[in-house]
């Protein structure tokens, strides 16, 4: 092998940001490829200072360096200047930790975690010198392999990768390792591409698209079929069963230049059963599995001692959920006015005082703002979604954050969700403009930005059969959102381009057909799509017609009840009644309670994969009505206990307030 | 007690920036566990000064920075080499403390002290010596120039304190061996000066070679010596200069 450096070198003063391609991250492994080893390229298709930080990543860079037949880099997409000059000199796609060319990996393992990044996928992997459609790939090309949220419905990228694993990678990988490394032993035969491919495919979690035929009748598909005996007819998620055994990343990188959570991560559970019917990240990370608080702060102490970083973000789709939050955040940081003690910040905060007064208790400095995601601006529309917060909930805890020095909150709304009037559209100003008013009681200063998203349901979620609303209506809503808050004193307003949300809609539900749209939209120059500068609704709008597909199928069309689905043979455990079952529940605006501390429902993830939720408190925790209408800022002192309800004849949950 | 920290800068690293370089100290303080004075107000900071700012890209045998540690923390002159020691050894690769010194209250900032700079530059375009020697033989030297967004017209000769060949002989014992292998074009030296506007060595290049893209023909660009004035002379800031310290590679 040879390093790329000393061509890259020359360059790098050219372009801008250098540091994103040098390496030499605190934390970094010394990778050593050696014959009889597996080498994964791991890549995270966006810059990397959006990349670095990626725990999922982080975490399989360690545990393969530690295999002794496995050897992992890391790679990131090159800017748009970079990429220029490098396609100019036929320098290929390089890993950052010793600058390899990107074709003298085994595996190129790309972490997908949203949809319009797929076209930098493809960049990638014709920057790293590989026919971008799999059917065209050697026996000597890498495997290109996804996995990620995205990973759940890969089927518009089938077409470009040999493998999607769905889930958990930490034990899917060394599987797959064993199984590359035999080929790789075997001389990689003319022909042995299809025959590793077929092996992969009987690993549970790995889906290989080549081995499934999908019929279609005109628009609809039918049918989703396994091409051999041997290729399961369903695949299901990988899930690591006890988080506590999988104590990652030991050896946290710290990067040389700054990117977007400049901090040390510590993940302190996996999975959340809050039940939000639009969240795919809670539907399919389920069951909930909470690491044992000791570890976290070991995790904590050591990380920061690691890396010199002064502030630790706990990490989880609800922190505040974590049983054992109160007694590490305490020991973390027993005085917060100390000089120099860490900071510690807890995203995706819940919306009650109760979790204010935990933020509270451990900001250190300055408070300028505080996030909540109320998501929907009516009680009436927060049951359709499952988000049992009641303006109590909210009121109270933006007076906890006002009176505790707070002077800025920022709450973040969906739009163009199930059964949304204008009534409730309009009232994500009214509740903002509620919070302005409890902030001027504080200080003249309090300020309240409302961030609108437009809606765009995901595979294996309740709203999977729910029809997007088109740009026009979404424009619209935002429309009406800041023509209210103009009428408001106090209160801004920012948005989510609605044109970028089509493009995920018909990128997050889309089938195989897709594919050729997004080989069309990158070879049309459509990179960073994520970024609105690069993004070019038309783009997509014409490889949609050039291809013959209507975006209204894919986007704004209700599905019924025997859709099948393209993701129809791919599983995150959840029953497909479960989740038809919620789906009419949301329309009848029934709420459902969290089963952590409530009777199963059985949505099928614990019972048909033999796991349980590990939880180290038997009661909810503190905090706010925790959808219950009951005051539980008390915690474990009082029992959750919802009305009881049957899923098949929902009745609406007692309404708290409105 | 505050400390007058000298350090390297070497191979990949020089491509991350000033303000990276800020968080790299940072962090690096608080990895070798230094007990360093922090800022009062809301967001309390490690009270450290930065001399100037090193422009992304190029590398020097001589950055410097001063830290001020925290008042209980006892430390004295004689323990500022075991500090030096631990704070070298939390740096990245590339990064190394070459020299400390207490610094008394009433010196005057780096930034201010701080008159001129030496450059090692390896430029990679034809006549560059002609182009020297005509910018030595002229008597002003104009440039169009960007700082905060605006353009101004400078004549920026008087700030061209030497421009000279140089042989990497002549710093064999002070330059990273693989400084000395890599380097490609020819060899100059130039004594730049950082008062007011100051000079930039892509500035200087500019100069040399009219309208060309600067970084396409400094192949490799090194700081060797800052300098002070005392007593009507230019004084090196450092007395001493280790040698090869150790390169980001």
């Amino acid at each position: 092998m040879s390093s790329l450096w000393p061509r890259l070198e020359p360059l790098l003063a050219r372009v801008r940001k250098p540091a994103r391609y040098i390496g030499c991250e605190d934390g970094a492994a010394s990778p050593q490829h050696g014959h009889g080893k597996v080498a994964w390229l791991l890549a995270y298709p966006d810059v990397y200072e959006v990349g670095l930080p990626n725990q999922g990543l982080q975490i399989l860079y360690e545990i393969l360096n530690e295999r002794p037949d496995a050897v992992a880099e890391r790679t990131y997409a090159p800017w748009v200047d970079l990429e220029a000059l490098m396609r100019e000199r036929g320098i290929p796609l390089f890993s950052v930790d010793t600058h390899r060319s990107a074709d003298e990996f085994d595996i190129l393992a790309f972490n997908l975690s949203a949809e319009l990044v797929y076209t930098n996928v493809l960049n990638m992997v014709d920057l790293a010198g590989s026919p971008v459609r799999a059917a065209d790939r050697r026996p000597t090309d890498p495997l290109v392999i996804i996995g990620g949220h995205a990973a759940f419905n890969p089927e518009p990228m089938a077409d470009f990768i040999d493998c999607a694993v769905l889930g958990e990678g930490e034990e899917v990988i060394g599987e797959i390792t064993e199984i590359v490394r035999e080929w790789k032993a075997s001389g990689r035969t003319e022909g042995s591409r299809q025959a590793v491919l077929r092996e992969l495919s009987k690993i549970p979690g790995v889906y290989v698209p080549s081995m499934y035929e999908v019929a279609f009748d005109g628009d609809r598909v039918v049918g989703i079929t396994p091409a051999f005996p041997d290729v399961p007819e369903l695949v299901t998620k990988r899930t690591v069963s006890d988080l506590g055994q999988w104590q990652y990343p030991k050896s946290p990188l710290a990067p040389l230049t700054e990117v977007v959570h400049d901090r040390l991560a510590v993940e302190v559970f996996r999975g959340c059963t809050r039940g939000c019917r639009f969240c795919q990240a809670g539907m399919i990370t389920r069951p909930v599995r909470e690491r044992p608080a000791e570890q976290v702060r070991t995790m904590i102490t050591e990380g920061l001692k690691r890396t010199g970083y002064n502030e630790v973000s706990l990490t989880s789709l609800s922190t505040a959920d974590f049983s054992g939050i109160e007694s590490v955040v305490t020991s973390v940081v027993p005085d917060p006015t100390a000089c120099g003690a860490p900071t510690v910040s807890l995203p995706s905060l819940r919306v009650d005082a109760f979790t204010v007064g935990l933020a509270a208790k451990v900001a250190s400095g300055r408070r300028s703002g505080l996030t909540f995601a109320p998501e929907a601006g009516t009680w009436r529309l927060r049951t359709v979604i499952n988000k049992l917060i009641t303006e109590e909930d909210l009121y109270g805890a933006v007076e906890s954050a006002f009176s505790s020095g707070w002077s800025r909150m920022k709450l973040y709304f969906l739009t163009g969700l199930p059964t949304e009037t204008d009534i409730d559209t309009e009232g994500i100003v009214d509740l903002a403009a509620g919070c302005v008013s409890i902030g001027k009681k504080y200080t003249n200063r309090a300020s309240v930005t409302v961030s609108v998203g437009g809606f765009v349901p995901k595979a294996h979620t309740p709203f999977q059969w729910f029809g997007q609303n088109g740009v026009p209506e979404l424009r619209r809503k935002i429309g009406l959102v800041r023509e209210a808050a103009g009428r408001a004193k106090g209160v801004q307003v920012k948005w989510h381009d609605p044109a970028a949300t089509l493009a995920e809609g018909i990128a997050s539900r889309g089938d195989r057909r897709v594919g050729a749209v997004i080989e069309r939209v990158w070879r049309e120059g459509g990179v960073f799509q994520e970024w609105s500068e690069f993004f070019v609704l038309d783009r997509w709008l014409d490889a949609m017609a050039a291809e013959g597909l209507s975006p209204d199928w894919f986007v704004t069309r209700h599905r019924d009840e025997d859709e099948v689905f393209p993701w129809h043979h791919l599983s995150a455990g959840l029953h497909h009644d479960f989740l038809w079952q919620d789906w009419r529940s949301a329309l009848a605006e029934a709420g459902l309670e969290d089963c952590r501390w409530t009777p199963c429902y059985d949505c099928g993830v614990c019972t048909g994969d033999g796991l349980e939720h590990i939880v180290a408190s038997p009661v909810a925790p503190a905090g706010g009505s925790q959808g219950t209408g009951q005051n539980l800022a008390l915690g474990g002192s009082v029992p959750i206990s919802l009305r009881p309800k049957s899923l098949r004849d929902p009745a609406p949950m007692a309404k708290v307030s409105s | 007690m505050k400390a007058r920290i000298s350090y390297s800068k070497l191979g990949k690293i020089r491509f991350t920036g000033h303000r990276d370089v800020a968080r790299i100290w940072e962090r690096s303080l608080r990895k070798a566990e230094v007990p360093v004075a922090m800022s009062t107000g809301f967001t309390p900071r490690i009270k450290m000064a930065f001399g100037l700012a090193l422009p992304t890209g190029a590398e020097s045998l001589v950055e410097l920075l001063d830290v001020t540690f925290a008042e209980d923390s006892g430390l004295g002159v004689d323990d500022l080499d075991e500090v030096a020691r631990r704070i070298d050894a939390s740096l990245p690769v590339g990064m190394s403390v070459t020299g400390v010194r207490e610094c008394a209250a009433s010196e005057a900032s780096l930034q201010e002290d701080v008159v001129a700079t030496t450059w090692l530059m390896a430029v990679d375009a034809p006549d560059v010596m002609a182009h020297m020697d005509r910018v030595n033989a002229s008597t002003e030297v104009w440039l169009d120039r960007e700082r905060k967004g605006e353009t101004r017209r400078d004549d920026i000769r008087a700030g061209i304190l030497h421009l000279g060949p140089a042989s990497l002989a002549e710093y064999s014992d002070v330059l990273p061996p693989q400084w000395l292998g890599e380097s490609r074009g020819e060899l100059i030296e130039a004594v730049l000066t950082t008062a007011g506007r100051g000079i930039r060595p892509t500035e200087l290049i500019e100069a040399l070679v009219p309208g060309c893209e600067p970084w396409n023909h400094l192949t490799r660009v090194l700081r060797i010596n800052q300098w002070i004035e005392r007593e009507g002379e230019r004084v090196d800031v450092l007395t001493a200069r280790p040698a090869h310290p150790p390169v980001c590679a």
